[in-house]
């Protein structure tokens, strides 16, 4: 199964780029075989949204938490989906979604 | 046999063996819906063949194999992929019918228990679909038990199995990494079932006796499945001392009588003795948890043979013990009772107090109740009754609301 792993992060919050580091995590989770993909994003200040025509700056939705970055696994059920998001360096300060392909 | 007869034995079997068969076909077949459907149809042929063929020698296993083949049919005229099919086809409903190797039928029950209470799901669609697929009631029974519009219960079911099917939550006994985490929410459901029997959190009736003895039954089930468990023992025990009260914790009027005043021979003798049974066999292994220490707090009680035979002093080191294990605003609570009855009223007022002032419990009757009863033993009655008004103005139930009513009177007239 497919999910989709939303990386949010406060951004008000201090973290050191060694508490940061999603390396260690992309390694091992390319090395299982079951992240296909995903990217760090910029801030959500850089973000511009487009609703019934019109364009505003800054994200969709004005909340406290912004989406940092994403992933994309591949694995068996939930269960692997929770414990590999569980291992990302941001799940210890921030919160990762886990959120299901829509199914074909 | 009479047909009164075999209804009785299929509504008999209906409770024994729902749960089992609809855990059974959700493994074969994949499909929620379509499992409950055929585990249904599979109870109606037993209604209509049973008083014409008897009663087969192992009913479980007779309804889980027809509720297979209802599957099977369904499947067939379906556009169903063949492999799916034939493996279904060639599953194992029941393995082995010879009754002396009854033991190695695998029981599915555990599956479905641990995939129902999932973490990803809300815990009210937890306890909802427990009650559904589990315990076999039906969507009204349970809106009813939750008092929830029918239509809001059905879909909270709903949605709980699609996402069971969209998120891909697995039907399985979770790994041993797992399994405490898990045990733990699972022990949580059937425990909030309970409680909600056991004292009602808002409507008419004080207490559901059926939801209670449903929610015991579940616990039955879960401490066969899982005999190494101290804690499901355990949970077992706490749930059988307290329903032993059931019988004296209302008066002919509906109106509640404090565990002080409970007529103790109207106790349930036979459940006392199961729960101090089962609360020695958890303990025995020497794996402490929350549900053993409130057992045991309520085997305090349960063997006091009257109020001032009660070892307050025992009760009030166990809530402490709870206090660490499983920490809450409530405990906390029941610990400042324990120890006004163990070392004097003031000095459960100072815990009270301390719980007031940090607000978590704002808005519990329960708090404003218990600060009411102390002030009146201390004799400060403005204040008692001040606290009894405010806890009257929180109380969730009728029976609750004339408890205090009838003490703010007693308060006011002294």
């Amino acid at each position: 199964m497919k999910y989709l792993l939303l990386v949010c992060v406060d951004e008000s919050i201090e973290v050191s780029p060694e508490q940061a580091d999603p390396e260690p995590w992309v390694e091992e989770t390319e090395r299982r075989g079951v992240r296909i993909d995903g990217h760090r994003l910029c801030a959500a200040d850089d973000a511009t949204t487009v609703r019934g025509g019109l364009v505003t700056q800054g994200p969709f939705a004005e909340t406290k938490e912004q989406i940092a970055g994403f992933d994309i696994i591949d694995c068996a059920d939930l269960d692997e989906a929770i414990e590999i998001a569980s291992k990302h360096p941001v799940a210890s300060f921030g919160a990762i979604e886990v959120r299901p392909f829509w199914p074909e | 046999m009479s047909d009164a007869d075999v209804t009785r034995v299929v509504e008999e079997a209906f409770r024994e063996e729902w749960g089992r068969v609809v855990a059974t076909l959700i493994r074969l077949t994949g499909d929620w819906d379509l499992a409950e459907e055929c585990a249904q149809d599979a109870f109606a042929q037993a209604l209509a063949r049973w008083p014409r063929d008897g009663v087969p020698r192992r009913p479980g296993a007779w309804l889980t194999t027809a509720a297979r083949n209802r599957a099977l049919d369904r499947f067939r005229r379906g556009a169903t992929e063949e492999a799916r099919l034939r493996a279904l086809a060639s599953a194992p409903a029941d393995p082995d019918p010879e009754p002396a190797e009854e033991d190695h039928v695998p029981d599915d029950r555990l599956r479905l228990m641990f995939t129902c209470c999932h973490p990803a799901l809300p815990l009210e669609a937890q306890v909802a679909l427990t009650l559904r697929t589990l315990a076999g009631l039906t969507t009204a029974e349970i809106a009813a038990a939750f008092i929830v519009p029918e239509a809001t219960m059905a879909q909270r079911l709903v949605r709980a199995k699609r996402k069971i099917r969209n998120a891909g939550i697995p039907y399985r006994v979770p790994p041993a990494h797992l399994l405490a985490e898990r045990t733990a929410g699972v022990l949580g459901v059937l425990y909030v079932l309970f409680t909600e029997g056991y004292s009602a959190s808002g409507g008419p009736s004080p207490a559901r006796p059926e939801l209670a003895a449903e929610a015991i039954r579940l616990a039955r089930v879960l401490a066969g499945l899982m005999p190494d468990e101290p804690e499901a023992l355990g949970l077992l025990a706490l749930m059988l001392l307290q329903d032993s009260r059931r019988a004296a914790r209302f008066d002919a009027a509906g109106d509640i009588v404090t565990l002080e005043f409970q007529d103790r021979a109207k106790w349930d003798h036979d459940e006392i003795e199961e729960g101090l049974r089962l609360l020695d066999d958890a303990l025995a292994r020497r794996r402490s948890g929350p549900y053993q220490v409130q057992a045991a707090i309520a085997a305090c009680h349960a063997t006091a043979l009257d109020p001032d035979d009660t070892d307050w002093p025992q009760i009030a080191g166990l809530y402490a013990r709870l206090a660490r294990l499983a920490p809450s605003p409530v405990v906390e609570l029941n610990r400042a009772v324990a120890v006004a009855m163990a070392d004097g009223p003031l000095a459960g007022l100072r815990l009270v107090d301390t719980l007031r002032a940090d607000g978590r419990l704002a808005g519990h009757h329960l708090l404003a109740a218990t600060r009411a009863d102390l002030l009146r033993r201390l004799g400060r009655t403005a204040e008692a009754a001040q606290s009894y008004e405010e806890a009257l103005a929180l109380a969730p139930t009728d029976a609750e609301r004339r408890y205090l009513t009838r003490r703010l009177a007693e308060t006011n007239g002294t």
